[in-house]
């Protein structure tokens, strides 16, 4: 079974897009079957045999009556998808709002997502955490839809259909997920040479389980000890980038890498979260992801082992 | 070459090669400017095939790294550019600069030097691109051909995102080859209305002229405004311009308006002249006049006008109010009655004939069936809520290869097949036709049905490669399979235009037993095309001829 097939839908929008797709579905396989088997019996019947007969059939040149109603008959199927179509657009574009509603501020870069949780002052990125919603008592997550370089588009099947993240032209989409677990999507709006690496991860979570999430990436790091990795990292063209809080690390570019250990995978998708894939993302970006913004840091091993040794430490 | 064509240029029988060219090169005549069209399109379809076959062995399994993703984005770039701009649009003008004065019974069109500069203008869009390959490459190596996509979304054409020249070369190429479409739009027009012959009211004209006429009216319409756009776009990369530079308070989506104005026009652009084509060859291979000519005549019209309000269909997920997604879903789907309307037609036209299967005729029964299904396909995407989902995923590059692949080249081929004898006087060999069209019959459902189903699964395209187990695999498998079988196909068609060209057997002037004009005239046809200028008096000159008992304008 895909993981992404939108026939399996697990939120509110997708739902009301696989209820009318059944209704367009149905009416389109009619027409087709009606009109398909009219095609192959005019092309069997009215072959001509092996006879020459030299005569011409009787020419016909038309038929008012049956112009009009195959006219007609169209113009009511059109009204009737039109009708149907009409009322999703209007329920999934005009969501109800709901005062326990959580807001997230997606925002697209090549080629990864950060999430801004403005009322739980939470960054993080690639990888969504929602809570799961119930019929009775409702908790939709609301999305913001920004970007920071090119046009993204922001695609989980299971959950809702596709929309696009444009720079200076921000957009909203809805999801209220009834099923709790991991759903996969991906960018769906060609951005630049890694548009196919910029994985979407979305966790639907119970309230617990979200509030326990939750909890964990407001945690700000201990202080302590620099350890070696630490000194590296702050001290290399890293902090340019990445923003690890309450240190002098404090770049926008990259993802914020305060709770990284968090996430179960690097590179928006691309590669498991672990201690190989880290060090060899820093060592070699472009053997994972060709292309991708991260530069190769240029390392020596001992200080490639320290850096990746302190990420390790980022939870 | 023909007796009479020597005897008008008074040369020599055999001629040097380099006198030759210069004929061909330096010529007004609408039927070398159609054939040279046609040549260069074919052309352009070997190159854009090979773009398509490196994408689909790419994607023939997860994590498949036969080529980078720069690679796999310039060759989709380029494939779609190619495609539409130096295949689907020559060929159709190729078709309507041979077959329009011809049929119309004129010695030309309205301005032979005007086409002879629209022809070279667009080739010079062709050479533009493909200069790419080795002119493309900017500062800091970035990219030899464009890698933007062929609709190009700002800000990724902007300095900022795409270094180097590619994207100038893409600009300059469409911007160029769009001064040629306009061009030729008005030649045909003028032609058209201007040329025709005595007797032939407009409502006389054959439906292929029809098409054409409306065909070139949306030409007009939608290529100006593409054109406007490059303009803008190289101004914005050249003269520190902003209209789609979104740091700057510049608009991303007004260049999405600006290209899908022209783009979707752009499908009815291509299909109105598929449609001719087939309105042509199912009359005379069903031996029956068209059914409803004048509907037929009015459901072009109305595609014509429909097909210039319905282009935000492709921004459905760009976040449009609900209100402007409503409409376009009304006007989209208003466009499947006409186009229903032509296909009951055409299955009317067919009722109670006597249908011969030789190879044009294959080619557009074929095309009915894959017509429908993609009409279909087209009914729900123009769902905008199905378009959320499906919108930018395989089924939408399944859905509009099933109409440029299914519906327009398959028509393509069998106006190949059709008029090759009048402008070559040899007939295609017929075995060649049936093998020709039953490889690329079954490549073409191999590829395109299948590639439905990885859309539906939540496969994007313009993507490089994929992860396993997403359910995609087994699907992409059959899809590459497909491109060989489609592969062939085309070679041998390339080799029986060729073998049929030196070795054919003659034709004569009427090989299918038809009725318009150009069957009256010699094949190939002289420079003048017609000695003396024809009188008609029906929509089926030939068939009054043939019937003298029984004339068509009896009727009409």
């Amino acid at each position: 079974m895909s993981p992404t097939n939108i026939f399996t839908p697990a939120s509110t929008p997708a739902d009301s897009i696989f209820g009318l797709s059944i209704f367009v579905l149905l009416n389109v396989a009619a027409i087709f079957v009606i009109v398909f088997a009219l095609l192959t019996y005019v092309v069997v019947r009215f072959r001509s045999g092996r006879s020459e007969d030299p005569k011409e059939p009787v020419q016909v040149y038309g038929s008012t009556q049956v112009e009009v109603a195959w006219t007609v008959i169209p113009v009511l199927i059109v009204l009737a998808l039109f009708l149907a179509a009409a009322r999703v657009i209007a329920s999934v574009q005009a969501p109800p709002q709901r005062p326990g509603a959580l807001e997230v501020i997606v925002t697209g870069h090549q080629f990864w997502w950060e999430y801004r949780y403005p009322s739980l002052n939470i960054v993080t990125a690639n990888e969504l955490h929602v809570p799961l919603s119930d019929l009775r008592h409702p908790t939709p997550t609301f999305l913001t839809l920004l970007s920071a370089d090119t046009d993204h588009s922001f695609w989980v099947p299971r959950l809702a259909g596709k929309t696009d993240l444009i720079p200076n032209h921000p957009n909203h989409m809805w999801i209220d997920p009834h099923e709790p677990g991991l759903f996969l999507g991906q960018c769906a709006q060609y951005c630049g040479t890694q548009h196919a690496k910029m994985l979407l991860r979305v966790y639907v979570q119970p309230a617990d389980e979200f509030e326990k999430w939750v909890h964990q990436q407001q945690q700000r790091p201990q202080a302590g000890t620099v350890s070696a990795g630490q000194r590296v990292f702050e001290s290399t063209a890293c902090v340019n980038c990445h923003t690890v809080s309450d240190t002098p690390a404090k770049g926008r570019f990259g993802p914020d890498l305060s709770h990284l250990m968090s996430r179960a995978t690097i590179a928006s998708g691309a590669a498991p979260n672990t201690s190989q894939m880290l060090r060899l993302w820093i060592k070699n970006p472009d053997a994972i992801k060709p292309g991708s913004k991260m530069p190769a840091m240029g390392l020596n091993d001992q200080d490639l082992d320290a850096v990746t040794a302190y990420l390790e430490t980022l939870r | 070459m023909s007796a009479n064509t020597i005897a008008i240029s008074e040369l020599p029988a055999s001629r040097p090669f380099t006198l030759r060219l210069h004929q061909w090169v330096t010529t007004v005549d609408h039927k070398r400017l159609g054939i040279l069209y046609i040549l260069f399109a074919l052309t352009f379809l070997i190159a854009g095939g090979i773009e398509a076959t490196i994408m689909r062995l790419q994607l023939v399994r997860p994590h498949n790294d036969l080529v980078s993703p720069e690679v796999f984005n310039r060759m989709f770039t380029m494939h779609g550019t190619t495609m539409i701009f130096f295949v689907a649009m020559p060929l159709v003008f190729g078709f309507a600069n041979y077959l329009v004065p011809l049929m119309i019974g004129a010695r030309d069109m309205a301005f032979p030097r005007l086409n002879a500069f629209s022809f070279w203008m667009s080739a010079l869009g062709g050479l533009f691109l493909y200069f790419s390959f080795v002119g493309g490459s900017g500062l800091y190596g970035a990219g030899s051909t464009p890698d933007v996509g062929w609709f190009a979304y700002a800000p990724l054409t902007s300095k900022t995102f795409s270094v180097g020249h590619s994207t100038d070369y893409w600009t300059l190429s469409l911007l160029s080859s769009g001064i040629g479409s306009i061009g030729t739009a008005i030649n045909i027009i003028a032609t058209i209305l201007c040329m025709r012959c005595p007797g032939m009211t407009l409502g006389k004209m054959p439906l292929l002229v029809w098409l054409n006429l409306v065909m070139a009216g949306l030409v007009i319409l939608a290529v100006s405004p593409l054109s406007a756009a490059q303009i803008m776009l190289l101004i914005d990369r050249y003269l520190g311009g902003h209209f789609f530079d979104t740091q700057a308070g510049g608009s991303a989506v007004i260049w999405m308006h600006f290209f899908w104005i022209f783009g979707h026009p752009e499908v009815y652009v291509l299909v109105l002249p598929a449609f001719a084509f087939a309105s042509e060859i199912i009359p005379v291979f069903s031996r029956k006049a068209i059914f409803g000519y004048p509907v037929m005549v009015l459901a072009t019209i109305a595609i014509g006008f429909i097909g210039m309000s319905v282009w935000a269909h492709h921004m459905f997920t760009v976040g449009m109010s609900a209100g402007a997604n409503t409409f376009f879903v009304l006007s989209t789907m208003a466009i499947a009655v006409p186009t229903g309307i032509k296909i009951f037609n055409w299955v009317a036209t067919m009722w109670g004939g006597k249908l011969r299967f030789d190879s044009p005729m294959l080619f557009c029964v074929a095309f009915l069936f894959q017509f429908l299904v993609a009409g279909l396909t087209g009914v729900t995407l123009a769902v905008a809520p199905l378009d959320w989902q499906l919108g930018n995923s395989y089924y939408v590059v399944a859905h509009f290869h099933y109409v440029i692949v299914g519906g327009i080249l398959f028509t393509i081929f069998g106006a190949f097949y059709y008029w090759f004898p009048k402008a070559t006087g040899k007939m295609c060999s017929e075995k060649l036709g049936k093998l020709h069209f039953w490889l690329f019959f079954i490549g073409f459902h191999l590829t395109f049905d299948f590639m439905h189903i990885p859309g539906i699964l939540g496969m994007p395209r313009r993507i490089y490669t994929y992860e396993p187990g997403r359910g995609w695999d087994i699907w992409n498998l059959i899809v590459t399979v497909g491109v060989a079988f489609q592969a062939v196909g085309i070679l041998i068609f390339a080799w029986n235009l060729i073998w049929s060209y030196l070795r054919g057997t003659a034709s004569g002037n009427d090989p299918w037993d038809a009725w318009t004009l150009e069957w009256s005239t010699s094949s190939p046809p002289p420079v003048y095309n017609y000695a003396a200028i024809p009188v008609v008096q029906s929509r089926r000159p030939l068939w009054d001829l043939k019937h003298p008992e029984d004339p068509d304008w009896r009727y009409e």
